[in-house]
């Protein structure tokens, strides 16, 4: 992987934020902390804040996408950005532009901000080696590399519902292989400390370096849910998928989606994710996902407050050294 | 140089603010007391319980509408806004403990306009210290003390509220 400090500057504060690789737990804390305090902003009459006031975000995405482009772009709003949406699938990148001729058009139009989703793992790192200074790169998902504001709103969700990571004991269920999510995921939920973390799969939905992320493995969906405090469901990835890795989506769902019936083995009062969008009866049941411990649509909700922390936390200084006057 | 006593200053500012709670105004009609945190709420919090109307306190953290939000950033350890949903008409008695470049007061008042239109805006500050970089006066205040630039007057809290003076290399709003 690239330069992984691309994303901090010498005294620690955020430049980019690229993967959560890299990062440290102070930082993914000042996000959670920083995230809280925007909540509140949507409750008022006028729902935006000046800190991005005069800046230009331009969102690009190379694959398609609603609710992380569209929860970006609110975040955006509210701070008071301008913002330029561009799906590059039907632009100029189909007529044979290279992404580097893309990136200088663009920053010639005064971009501060770009938010890229990208097919190929490590797009985002290679933008940021790019971009001039003072412009910023947040990743929206690159290839199966990195979401990290997925994981940071997930992350968020599991604070809101659940306080003390320490305490618990999270399982994320289904396509680990094909997941950026899965991978961002994992690296801060270890960062935060959690107690136990758990991944349930078929082998062949595993990458072969599974050990090395310091999770524990189960194969049998039963076995990995005994316990556990919050159960994210990933999303069975299609399109991604090359060869016959699963017999078929039926047997797919007999053996890993999740059902009522099986999210008894998890505590009574564990919390059911998924980062959408969501295949009802393939990975998990309708019933369960419009139940009552599905927390899927509070993860949208905030996922808009941490994507603005993330941004504002980009523009300003840290908070944490900063001096209150 | 001797510095005034906190809570004799919060006196003489409770005495002064009393005229806008008359006794035969109705609930409606009353002030909302507003305090910019962190210094700015002490003080307010101690207004608000020695004339106890019947609205809420209002909270504004104002990191987010700072002009010099770019290099001092937000400050995820103060505790956020909160004021009454409805503003509009309401008279607002915004207090702050030091007033100095003017820059703390505009932002509040940027912040308070995105939450209604209120029909007038009092300001209260305990400490006066001159400085201003923008015209911005204040309708009441607790003692005036003229600063030098280099120095610094901050109040300390919240238990007890004391002022400390500073020498320091460079000045704050």
């Amino acid at each position: 992987m690239p330069d992984k400090n691309l994303q901090l500057d010498g005294n620690g504060k955020l430049l980019h934020f690229l993967s959560i690789e890299g990062l440290n737990q102070p930082i993914l804390t000042e996000i959670l902390d920083t995230a809280e305090s925007f909540t509140s902003i949507t409750e008022r009459n006028v729902k935006k804040v000046p800190i991005l006031r005069g800046k230009t975000v331009a969102n690009l995405f190379f694959e398609p996408s609603t609710r992380t482009r569209s929860t970006f772009e609110l975040a955006a709003q509210r701070l008071s950005a301008d913002i330029l949406n561009l799906n590059v699938n039907t632009s100029a990148t189909t007529k044979g532009e290279s992404l580097l001729d893309t990136l200088r058009n663009l920053e010639a139009m005064q971009i501060d901000m770009f938010v890229i989703r990208h097919q190929d793992s490590g797009s985002a790192h290679f933008f940021a080696q790019h971009v001039s200074p003072g412009v910023s790169v947040l990743n929206a998902g690159d290839g199966q590399h990195e979401h990290p504001t997925q994981a940071m709103l997930d992350m968020f969700t599991i604070r809101h519902f659940k306080k003390d990571f320490s305490q618990l004991r999270v399982a994320i269920v289904g396509d680990i292989l094909h997941s950026r999510v899965a991978r961002s995921q994992i690296h801060a939920l270890n960062l935060l400390n959690t107690a136990e973390v758990r991944v349930i799969a078929p082998r062949t939905l595993l990458p072969v370096e599974t050990e090395a992320l310091g999770v524990s493995i189960y194969n049998n969906l039963e076995d990995g849910l005994k316990d556990v405090d919050v159960i994210i469901m990933l999303r069975l990835q299609k399109e991604r998928m090359r060869g016959a890795l699963l017999p078929s989506e039926k047997e797919y769902f007999r053996l890993y989606g999740l059902s009522q019936e099986r999210l008894k083995c998890a505590k009574p009062d564990a919390i059911v994710m998924h980062p959408g969008p969501a295949n009802r009866g393939v990975e998990i049941e309708s019933s369960v996902m419009d139940g009552s411990q599905s927390v899927i649509l509070n993860q949208v909700s905030f996922g808009i407050s941490v994507r603005m922390a993330i941004m504002s936390m980009i523009v300003g200084q840290s908070g944490l050294r900063g001096d209150e006057s | 140089m001797s510095l005034p006593s906190v809570e004799l200053l919060i006196d003489k500012l409770t005495e002064a603010l009393k005229s806008y709670f008359p006794s035969d105004q109705s609930t409606l009609e009353q002030p909302i007391i507003v305090g910019i945190e962190t210094g700015g709420y002490w003080v307010a919090e101690a207004i608000h319980r020695a004339i106890n109307p019947s609205t809420d306190l209002g909270r504004l953290n104002i990191s987010f509408y700072r002009d010099d939000f770019t290099k001092k950033g937000l400050h995820p350890t103060v505790s956020p806004s909160s004021l009454s949903s409805n503003i509009d008409d309401k008279t607002i008695i915004l207090i702050d403990d030091v007033l100095h470049s003017g820059r703390t007061i505009r932002a509040a008042m940027n912040e308070i306009f995105d939450y209604g239109r209120p029909k007038r805006i009092v300001l209260a500050i305990l400490i006066d210290r001159g400085g201003r970089e923008i015209p911005i006066q204040a309708d009441i205040v607790g003692e005036t003390i003229a600063l030098k630039s280099g120095e610094h007057i901050k109040l300390q809290g919240p238990d007890p509220l004391r002022l400390t003076l500073k020498s320091v290399g460079e000045h704050a709003g």
